[in-house]
């Protein structure tokens, strides 16, 4: 009898096999050597062992399996290893699928990419009706495709136009969602229900054959050659290239394995599946993706920033100051994991009007059904509106969030330390001014640190952590683990004029810029911005900042800098910044014209531009565009490496693209240097600095990675 | 090389393409029957003369499959000894097979070619041979491909041509039909479509609607606004980067129709005339194909022309008379002024606006329908181009002899 540590096997009495997976040493089921190598003795005994009359997996964890091994998914090097890999293992679903037994999954929660394969290849799937669980193929997210027979058993059971809605957007379902599609057989209220299901499925189907493998069978909505399927064909790659602009090829690798998959039968269309996956996982873009969205973000949210020797701070309390559209965010993703907040501002309707938006939030999610009112008056109830420091007592952290004065602030932070307890937290969510300087005011700056949060709040998933020059290991520790309690992603970056996020999203912009001043055609500059993979081009989004801020916050810089002592080399784009934020007022969308004329919903660039800025008769061409927004961010981001600005590759590749957007694909703004090689980036930064200007020239840190080798990567830890 | 010369033209009327067009009922290889029985009987020609018949057919599925053209001449009970080819340069589909002829008579390997096509839309419809370009992901993506009708509104866009300057032009296709019909300038050509029993079927192009105007265009919807917004403008806009958004202006009434139709033309070289008593009417001067940027697509003509021109050193305004193919208004327009060429001296008798476009006969209708105006306005060079999908462009020139 088959028996494993992966799972337990038992045969009841009328011959049919529980299998229940259970990885030691795992959280989470996933499909790699260790459940998959017993896992084939499992199913020649299915094939040889008459006395065993079926399966039912199920999994002794929470959820079900979530997937592939990414760990071991990144040793693959070659196509053939990634082919084989998909072979080995879709051949014993087949096997399995074949037996002419029953295989009955019973899904105990959520399953996804592998895991859900899997689950597909039994003959039936009876789900566990909890709408927290999940069922999907994400593995586009990794720039990767369903390898284990997803992309021709998921067409084959709702149709390609479903299918490729399913896969190339990586939905997850709920149970009853999945059931509603057509790729759930039945739901089950409980485990118990669950694995009676199953075996009442079994014992009612002794001979199942999957529906592709009966005669007659035929695809629904049709094959590949008709002509509604056509159709949906002709325009998928328009549609997916919308937002993609052609940098994602999972999503047309995707799309051929459904097309060409929907011409073949399926053991020829399951081989041509394994031929597009090899193609993604050995593809630059997976690396990248990989690299960064999955083992950095794994990293940082394991806690690689963080000071060690600090036991897990969980903050009960946190008092914020200051309700306005930061402070109300922040106050909701608080009080969402059962933080209690007091939310003070200088007036109560004020205060009241920063939990109103919670409340906003809130009905909207009950009105989709995303919450319920119980939940939504729970989660008020924790946000209490003040204007009374009195009412910060017994926080354990405060976060400020007034507005961008250093007088403002201090007063804020004298007035919060002279109540809440000497243990307490002091953070301020400044995105401008430094943290050292604001500490100052502090009584005790050893527990004054920066939490740059993002607009809006409840969707960006990044905080900036600010570490001041007095700020202690143990602040930001505590500091690190409120962010990660509150669901976000941590970055720890030290204390320098416009921290890092800023710093390097202004580089973005200011090219978009210097190009119109140049006589680059302002579209040509937009369309650029998208193809890099940027989410927003250079021009709308300095509509979005508004002329009129930067405006202020580089005289703002040029007066420090000065007091300083310091002059810094004016960008080219600064004067395309003046000339139309400044000499004609056109300040950005919020006063509906800025680069863009605004009419309710719609833009389009202002027409007035291609007369103030004439195109030149020979335009660049787009990859010359898009190579300087690329490298301008790059070359920045590798200067606050260089600079201990941001102190891990981790934080700098994750910041990159979960605080501005940085384009996803290419796995962050390092990752990017690493994926060309510093040798052949250092060419190309010199060329445009020669052609552009001094701010292209390389970076010490990666000039010197062309010379001597190396990349950038964190020590392991 | 030996010139290669043309005798006859004939061609079908063309029926409206849709289930009450009035060729909806004739068989494809009908429609060929008839034309390769007349040319047979009006040139009194031995059919065994002849080598080949080279046919344009872009749908060749169905009963336009398995090589119509060598079906054609069994059906029409020509000698066996011709054979019969298809083949398929989309839109061009039909000049190309003549260009195929002109080239082969003129290697001297081969004397007497018919060339032409054949394109029954109402019964095998555009697109239902599918394709990898459209269907196939990775070939759809790579060539960042759109429909017609959305690059036709994008050179549009591109060109400044409004709404109204498009449907002016496809007012007066129409109006130029109109009057062509009336004094029976395509008499020489058209071969009426009788049935099986003898009873006419169709004797004139019927979807001229000589009334047309500006203002009764102005009625239509665009036909690809909704498409161009699911998708497919994206697509164009990622490539052109110097406009905003595609203005779609075309639509079913400045779009080329969807009809059924036939054409042949007989070639051959001039001793084969002199051996079966033909009388020589122009000779192909030279032809030309080229490929162009495939998202437009439909930009073609321009480069084709220049490339046919340059080979004989001549200059646009040295052709009397020019054939551009309306698959869209804004393809001669545009054409016609990269060229430098005066709208007065493009499609003087209307076109495929007016007429429509079977598609793989259509460049043997174009060219015969120049050849037959020369003769009657007593000019002597005409140049025949048209646009072609995924970005192709084709060019013939020919001189009355």
């Amino acid at each position: 009898m088959t028996q494993s540590q992966a799972f337990t096997f038992d045969i009841d009495a009328n011959g049919i096999g529980l299998v229940t997976i259970d990885m030691p040493g795992r959280a989470m089921n996933v499909l790699n050597p260790t459940l998959i190598e017993p896992f084939a003795g499992l199913v020649q005994q299915l094939e040889t062992d008459e006395q065993l009359k079926g399966l039912v997996i199920t999994s002794g964890k929470p959820t079900f399996i979530v997937g592939a091994d990414i760990d071991q998914l990144t040793q693959i090097t070659t196509a053939d290893e990634a082919f084989k890999l998909c072979e080995d293992l879709k051949g014993l679903l087949r096997r399995m699928e074949k037996s002419g037994k029953p295989v009955v999954a019973a899904i105990n929660g959520t399953a996804l990419g592998g895991g859900l394969e899997l689950a597909l290849a039994c003959h039936a799937r009876i789900v566990l009706d909890d709408p927290k669980a999940k069922l999907g193929l994400p593995e586009v997210k990794l720039g990767l495709l369903p390898g284990g027979g997803g992309t021709q058993r998921v067409p084959r059971l709702i149709g390609i136009q479903k299918a490729m809605d399913l896969i190339t957007q990586g939905k997850e379902l709920s149970p009853a969602k999945a059931r509603e599609m057509g790729l759930v057989t039945d739901l089950a209220a409980n485990r118990d229900e669950l694995l009676a299901k199953a075996r009442a499925w079994c014992a009612a189907n002794p001979k199942p054959a999957a529906p592709w493998d009966t005669k007659g069978f035929r695809i629904p909505g049709g094959d590949s050659k008709s002509p509604a399927v056509v159709q949906v064909l002709a325009i998928a790659p328009s549609m997916a290239n919308a937002k993609a602009h052609g940098n994602y090829p999972a999503l047309t690798h995707i799309m051929s394995c459904l097309f060409e998959g929907c011409l073949l039968d399926f053991d020829a269309a399951s081989q041509v599946e394994s031929r597009y996956f090899a193609a993604c996982v050995v593809s630059q873009t997976s690396k990248n993706m990989i690299n960064t969205l999955w083992h950095q973000l794994n990293a940082i949210k394991k806690g690689q920033s963080r000071p060690k020797g600090f036991a897990e701070g969980q903050v009960r309390r946190v008092g914020i100051l200051g309700a306005g559209m930061m402070g109300a965010g922040i106050a909701y993703v608080s009080a969402k994991v059962g933080i209690d907040v007091v939310l003070l501002d200088t007036t109560i309707e004020n205060a009241e009007k920063g939990k109103a938006y919670s409340q906003g939030l809130l009905d909207k999610a009950v009105a989709r059904g995303r919450s319920t009112p119980d939940k939504r008056d729970a989660l008020l109830a924790r946000i209490r509106p003040t204007t009374s420091y009195a009412d910060l007592e017994g926080c354990d952290l405060v976060i400020e969030a007034v507005f961008e004065d250093r007088q403002i602030k201090a007063e804020c932070t004298r007035q919060a330390e002279a109540v809440i307890p000497a243990t307490a937290v002091y953070a301020s969510n400044t995105s401008t001014l430094p943290i050292t300087g604001l500490a100052k005011a502090s009584v005790r700056p050893t527990q004054f640190i920066g939490l740059h949060f993002f607009s809006p709040v409840d969707k960006m998933p990044l905080v900036e952590i600010i570490v001041g020059q007095d700020t202690s290991d143990e602040t930001l520790a505590r500091g690190f683990d409120y962010v990660l309690q509150i669901g976000k992603t941590p970055i720890v970056v030290n204390d320098k004029r416009g921290f890092y996020t800023s710093r390097v999203f202004t580089t973005y912009i200011m090219e978009g810029m210097a190009m119109l001043g140049e006589g680059i055609h302002p579209r040509s500059i937009e369309v650029a911005g998208l193809k890099a993979g940027m989410p927003m081009p250079p021009l709308a989004l300095q509509d979005e900042v508004s002329l009129s801020l930067s405006l202020h916050i580089a005289e703002q810089t040029r007066r420090d800098l000065e007091a300083e002592g310091i002059t810094l080399p004016v960008h080219p784009g600064f004067a395309v910044v003046q000339k139309v934020g400044g000499e004609l007022g056109r300040i950005g969308k919020k006063a509906s014209q800025g680069f863009y004329d605004y009419t309710g919903k719609d833009k389009s660039l202002w027409p007035g531009l291609l007369e103030v800025y004439p195109p030149k008769p020979v335009q660049p061409s787009q990859q010359e565009l898009v190579d300087r927004l690329l490298f301008a961010q790059a070359n920045e981001a590798a200067r606050c490496f260089e600079e201990n600005v941001v102190r891990s590759v981790a934080d700098t590749n994750i910041g990159s693209i979960f605080g501005w957007g940085f384009a996803p694909h290419q796995g962050g703004a390092l990752q990017f240097i690493n994926a060309m090689g510093a040798q052949r980036f250092v060419e190309r930064a010199r060329e445009l600095a020669a052609a552009y200007g001094p701010r292209f020239a390389p970076a010490a840190i990666v000039v010197r990675m062309a010379q001597e080798g190396g990349r950038f990567e964190d020590p392991a830890s | 090389m030996t010139e290669a010369y043309i005798f006859d033209a004939v061609r079908t009327p063309r029926g409206k393409g849709k289930k009450d067009g009035s060729l909806h009922q004739a068989t494809p290889v009908w429609l060929l029957r008839t034309l390769l029985q007349a040319l047979a009987q009006r040139n009194q020609l031995d059919t065994s003369l002849v080598d080949d018949l080279v046919l344009g057919c872009v749908t060749p599925v169905g009963e336009q499959g398995a090589d119509i053209a060598r079906t054609a001449i069994l059906d029409a009970g020509w000698a066996q000894s011709v054979s019969g080819v298809t083949l398929s340069r989309f839109c061009a589909s039909g000049l190309e097979a003549i260009n195929q002829a002109a080239q082969r008579i003129g290697s001297g390997m081969e004397d007497m070619i018919v060339a032409g096509g054949v394109e029954s839309m109402s019964r095998w419809p555009m697109g239902s041979d599918g394709g990898a370009w459209v269907m196939d992901p990775r070939i759809n993506s790579g060539t960042a491909f759109v429909p017609q009708g959305v690059s036709a509104d994008l050179i549009a866009t591109l060109e400044g041509f409004s709404r109204h300057d498009l449907d002016a032009y496809a007012s007066d296709s129409h109006r130029r039909a109109a009057l062509a019909q009336a004094e029976g300038r395509f008499a020489k050509s058209i071969v009426p479509v009788k049935d099986i029993n003898g009873m006419l079927m169709l004797d004139r192009d019927e979807t001229v609607r000589p009334g047309t105007s500006p203002e009764s265009l102005a009625k239509l919807m665009p036909s690809f606004e909704m498409m161009g917004t699911m998708g497919f403008d994206a697509t164009a806009l990622d490539k052109y980067t110097t406009i905003e958004k595609v203005v779609h202006t075309h639509h079913a009434g400045n779009s080329s129709g969807i009809v059924d139709g036939a054409a042949l033309i007989l070639l051959g070289s001039k001793e084969a005339g002199i051996k079966a008593g033909l009388k020589p009417r122009a000779k192909v001067r030279m032809c030309s194909v080229i490929g162009s940027e495939p998202t437009i697509m439909l930009t073609g003509p321009t480069p084709a022309c220049r490339k046919a021109l340059n080979k004989l050193g001549m200059t646009p305004g040295d052709i009397d008379l020019w054939e551009i193919n309306e698959a869209f208004a804004t393809v001669p327009m545009k054409t016609a002024r990269d060229l430098g060429v005066s709208l007065d001296r493009v499609n003087v008798n209307g076109g495929a606006i007016a007429m429509g476009h079977p598609l793989g006969a259509t460049g043997a209708i174009i060219l015969g329908t120049a050849l037959d105006e020369l003769e009657r306005s007593g000019k002597s060079t005409a140049l025949a181009t048209l646009c072609i999908g995924a970005g192709m462009g084709i060019a013939t020139i020919i001189e009355r002899v």
